[in-house]
Order: C-alpha cells, then structure tokens, then sequence
C-alpha cells in the first residue's frame, strides 16, 4: 500500500468517525464543507486544470439544486431519481452553454459564462410556480433511497461523505490520467498541445461538461442537506465564492479545494456571529491570498512540508542555469 | 518519386500587406529542403500555411493529392505535418518527461483515457519511448526537471525533440540552431542527420554552414517571392543571393 491509500482510508475514517464525537452543529458543518468542496472541486476542474476561468459556475450548483429539489417535492423523493435528474439537467446545460463558450477563452469565457449563469439566475426567480421564485424552496422531501428516508442528518452526512469521497477518488485518477495531463497541457500552452495533433476545443467542452455535471450534483446534495433553496444559490456572487474557495485553497491541486471550502465555510460561520461585513472580510481574505499566497493553502502546507523533510538544497542552482543563457 | 506536399498558387496578406504571392512548389518524399531569405521574407509564415497555423489568402495547399487548405492544425499535425518554433513554445512549468509524454501518448492512442493514472507502471512502453528518447537528445538527466530552469540552449533541444517524437512525415524546423552555442549547434546537426531517410525535411535557418550541411534543395525566399528553388550550389554561387541574403547577414 502506498501513501495515497494510507492517507485516503485515513481521511474515510476521520469521517466515517466524526459523529461519534462531534456534536451535531459541527457535523452539519462538516456536511457543508464536504457539499462545498464537492462543488469547488468540479469549478476546479475546468478552472484550475484546463485554465478556463469561469464566473458562472452558480449555475450549475442551482440547476442541480433546483431540478433535486422540485423534483422530489411534485414526483418522488428516491435518491437515484432525484440525483439523476440534477445530473442530466446540468449535462443538457453544460452541453449547451459549453458550445457557446467554447468560442471564446480568457476575459470573454469569464464574461460568457457571468451571463449565461445570471440568465439561469433570472429564469429561476421568474419561473416562481416551479422554483418559489424569490422565496426559494422549502419543506422539500429528505431524500429515500431504497425504502429508506434520510430524515437524520447524521445519516444525510454519511451519504454526503460517501459522495464526497467517491468524487474525490475518481477525479483524482482523472485529473492524473492520460486525459487530465491534456487539461494541464492546454492550461499551459494551447498552441503547443494543437500543434502536438490535439483538437484542444473538444478536450475544454469535456472538462467544462464535467465541472458542469459534478457542480449540478453538489447542488442536488445541498438540497438533500438543507431541505430549502434559495435563488441567492445561483446568484453571481455564490459564483464568486466558489471561486475563491478554489483560489485560497489552491488551484489546480486535488486537496486545494477541498481546504479553500473548509476554510471560507469555517471562516464564515465564525464571523457570522460577530458581524454582517461577510463579504468584506471574503474579500479581505481573497486579496490576502493572492498577493502573499498565490499558491493558495495548499502551497503553504507544500512549503511547510518541504522545509520540514529536507534541508534546504542550494537555492542558487536555479539561478545558475538560467544565467548560462 | 512521390510528392508529399504541394502548394499551388498560395499568397498570404496580413490586413493590406502582402507577404507572400503565388508561391507555387511540389515537395517530394524523403527531400531536405533548405529555406532561406532575409528578415521578414515570411518563411515563417509560410510554414504556418503548411501546417495550418495560418490560413492562406489565396490559392491550395496538398498533401498526398488531398486538399487540406482548410484543415485546422490539429489534423495536418495528426497527418503528420509537424512543426517546432522560431521561438521556444513549450510547457515551461513541467518537467521535460512531461513535455515528451503529452506528444508520445496520442500517437500511443491513449489519449482520452480518463479513468487510469498515467504512470510507469501503468504505462511501461510509453515511459520506455520517452526515455529513449531522452537518452538519444543528451537529455536523460534533465528528465524530471522543470522545463523552465533549464538553458535556453536545452529548451531549444526539447523543442526539437518534440517535433521529431511524433515521427512525422514532414518535418518543418524553423530556425532550430537560433541562439544555440556552437558545441549545441553540431550536436543538433548531427541528430538531424540521423533522421530516417524517409522523412520529409524542411528548414528555415540563418546559419548558411548549418543549412548547406543539410539541404539537398534550396529555396530562397525574397519579396514575396521564391527567387531561387535549386541545388545549394548554384545558392552558394548566386550573385543576387550574395547580395540580399549573405550580404546583409555577413560573410558566410
Ligand atoms: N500574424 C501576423 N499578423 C500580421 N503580420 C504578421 C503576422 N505574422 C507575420 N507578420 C508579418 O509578416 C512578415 C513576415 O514575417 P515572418 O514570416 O515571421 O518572416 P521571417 O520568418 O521570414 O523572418 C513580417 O513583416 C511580419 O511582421
Ligand atoms: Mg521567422
């Protein structure tokens, strides 16, 4: 068994564990990381391996919040139904709206996908016999799979973590197969991987497809989670959010994400309690990261480790060759 | 003896200026073709045309009797038309196993897979084409090195490399030695030469030492036309050509 395995059946129990001794407020925490992390894990995909960055991704979230949500309040609350409406509901989207944006790159992908996510945004807030308009869904139905009703939500939690780690596993093997290097290629040096015979437009449409469907799915389980959806869950500025858990957490990295939604989740539960300026003190942590931080929390931890394991190697050795030029 | 490339009636402008007009030529199987011309001639955008990079203004391109003048890059790659740059375009922030990786496992028809780690367990093969070719460039100890602390000298070995990896059909080499060290230079040279026989050669390049080592067919490139296509011979001892060209680039 190698390190990867040791560390993943460790992070399997210290969940499968949490319960039995964490009171129930932090296990619902706990539940909104992980859905979190879910949904910044997929943005990362696309943003952080395929280098589209994307102000948009709310959309997703929501349609797959939505399509969980209203489907398990007019037809049936099973789990496989529900999940898989989310599922084709944000592929048929994502199919959709990728074509578009497949187009165009850099600031016009950003603006691109801003725009097609706040036309989900106001279809949502119109479309109030479906969706609750600006009041949202509520007293939706707990999710039932197999005769039995998640109506606990330490039960909710275990089916929220199985997801989790299911996700996390197979798109670590993704982002590390044959595939996933023509994503870091792209994000690289587009030009270079077409000129290598790639048909670089087919490979961005998949991972946006991707990052489409795994964000629909985050919001079908925050559904399952909270019982209630706003449209404020397809707003921009959620948008915005998962974003920055991407970014604080580090880009392009498999744990990245996963601490950015911990850290802004936590960070926001706490500050909540003693202020309303969330969005400022969002911001002020954003600002902070990028300018001293860019690598995000997961090159802190890098640094912190290599510093750790090895003393210092001659700093000079890089310097040296570039100047043999 | 097989034509591989034909470019009938090509001209090339950018917005009003015309860099290129109806260049005509065939290219057969296996030939090594020298491309000369001063500064701003458009060789290099007469390269993009061939592989697509570019789109001409006017007039066809072929290959094999095909007609790919409106084939994207991607797929004149896939044929077998490959280029590397005048200026190094690769992958800086991996390493240069990476760099090989990602041009050696689409012609290994492993490319969409998604659901297995790319590794050298995984994939021995693969790993074993790398690093052989990795040991015949001198590259074998900068394998898991970042591309980006390497010498410009190396980067430009890599960009080669990668070109070559793919075993084309048609090479196009736009001023590989550019910026090398003499020593890097010859140790280029030498790997061109060692080239299969069958390949197709192109090569724009400044030093004439280089080119005429090489080429068994010049083509010089001057307002926007082909002044000379012949042997190097008859380039060497061209009058007009010892006046633009190495006239203007210094004594050869
Ligand atoms: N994409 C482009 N857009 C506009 N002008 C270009 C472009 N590419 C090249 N040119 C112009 O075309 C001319 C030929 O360029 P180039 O093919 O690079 O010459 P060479 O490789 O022979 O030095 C130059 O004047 C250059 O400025
Ligand atoms: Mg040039």
């Amino acid at each position: 068994m190698n390190n990867t395995y040791v560390k993943f059946i460790a992070v399997l129990v210290l969940i499968a564990a949490a319960p039995f001794f964490l009171p129930l407020f932090h296990i619902n925490l706990l539940s909104e990381i992980l859905i979190l992390a879910i949904f910044a894990l997929s943005l990362n995909v696309m943003m952080g391996y395929a280098g589209m960055v994307s102000l948009g991704h709310a959309a997703f979230f929501g349609t797959g919040a939505y399509a969980a949500g209203i489907m398990a309040q007019n037809a049936s609350a099973n789990m496989i139904f529900t999940l898989a409406g989310a599922v084709v509901l944000s592929l048929v989207l994502a199919g959709i709206v990728g074509l578009f944006c497949m187009k165009v790159s850099g600031f016009y992908f950003l603006m691109l996908t801003l725009a097609f996510s706040q036309m989900v945004y106001s279809f949502v807030y119109q479309a109030n016999q479906w969706t609750g308009g600006s009041n949202g869904l509520s007293g939706i139905p707990s999710p039932v799979l197999f005769g039995f009703s998640f109506s606990n939500s330490v039960w909710v939690y275990y089916l929220i973590g199985l997801i989790f780690l299911l996700i996390f596993a197979g798109l670590r093997v993704l982002v590390k197969s044959p595939f996933g290097q023509i994503l870091i290629g792209i994000r690289e040096n587009e030009t270079r991987l077409k000129s290598m015979g790639y048909n670089t437009s087919m490979y961005k449409y998949a991972a946006f497809i991707i990052s489409g469907v795994i964000g629909g799915m985050s919001g079908a389980l925050y559904t399952y989670f909270n019982g209630f959806i706003a449209p404020s869950d397809v707003y921009w500025t959620m948008s915005g959010t998962v974003l920055i858990m991407v970014l604080v957490g580090g880009a392009g990295t498999m744990t990245g994400p996963v601490l950015g939604a911990a850290l802004i989740v936590l960070l926001e539960t706490v500050v909540a309690a003693y202020t309303d300026m969330w969005m400022l003190i969002l911001g002020s942590v954003f600002i902070i990261f990028v300018i001293f931080f860019p690598s995000g929390i997961h090159g802190i931890l890098q640094d912190t480790l290599n510093k750790w394991q090895k003393p210092k190697l001659n700093p000079d050795v890089k310097s040296v060759k570039r100047e043999q030029i | 003896m097989e034509c591989i490339l034909k470019v009938d009636g090509v001209s090339k402008q950018f917005g009003g200026l015309e860099i290129l007009k109806d260049l005509s030529f065939h290219v057969n199987k296996g030939e090594r073709i020298g491309i000369i011309g001063p500064n701003g001639a458009g060789k290099s955008t007469f390269f993009n045309l061939l592989t697509g990079d570019l789109a001409p203004s006017k007039g066809n391109v072929f290959y094999k009797d095909k007609d790919i003048t409106t084939e994207p890059n991607y797929k004149r790659a896939r044929r077998g038309i490959v280029r590397t740059f005048q200026k190094n375009n690769l992958l800086v922030p991996l390493t240069v196993l990476d760099n090989l990786l990602l041009v050696l496992q689409r012609k290994h028809g492993i490319s969409r897979t998604w659901f297995k780690i790319r590794n050298q367990k995984q994939y021995e093969t693969l790993y074993n084409e790398a690093d052989e070719l990795l040991q015949r460039w001198g590259l074998k100890h900068q394998r898991n090195v970042k591309v980006e602390s390497l010498s410009y000298g190396e980067q430009r070995q890599i960009e080669i490399m990668l070109g070559v990896a793919t075993n084309p059909d048609v090479l196009l080499l736009d001023e590989p030695t550019a910026g090398m060290s003499q020593s890097e230079t010859n140790y280029i040279v030498q790997l061109l030469h060692e080239l299969p026989k069958d390949l197709t050669l192109m090569i724009i390049e400044h030093d004439l030492e280089v080119i005429f080592g090489i080429a068994e067919r010049m083509i010089v490139l001057y307002d926007k036309h082909i002044l000379i296509d012949d042997s190097p011979d008859v380039v060497r001892k061209d009058p007009q050509v010892n006046q633009i060209y190495i006239g203007t680039e210094g004594a050869v």
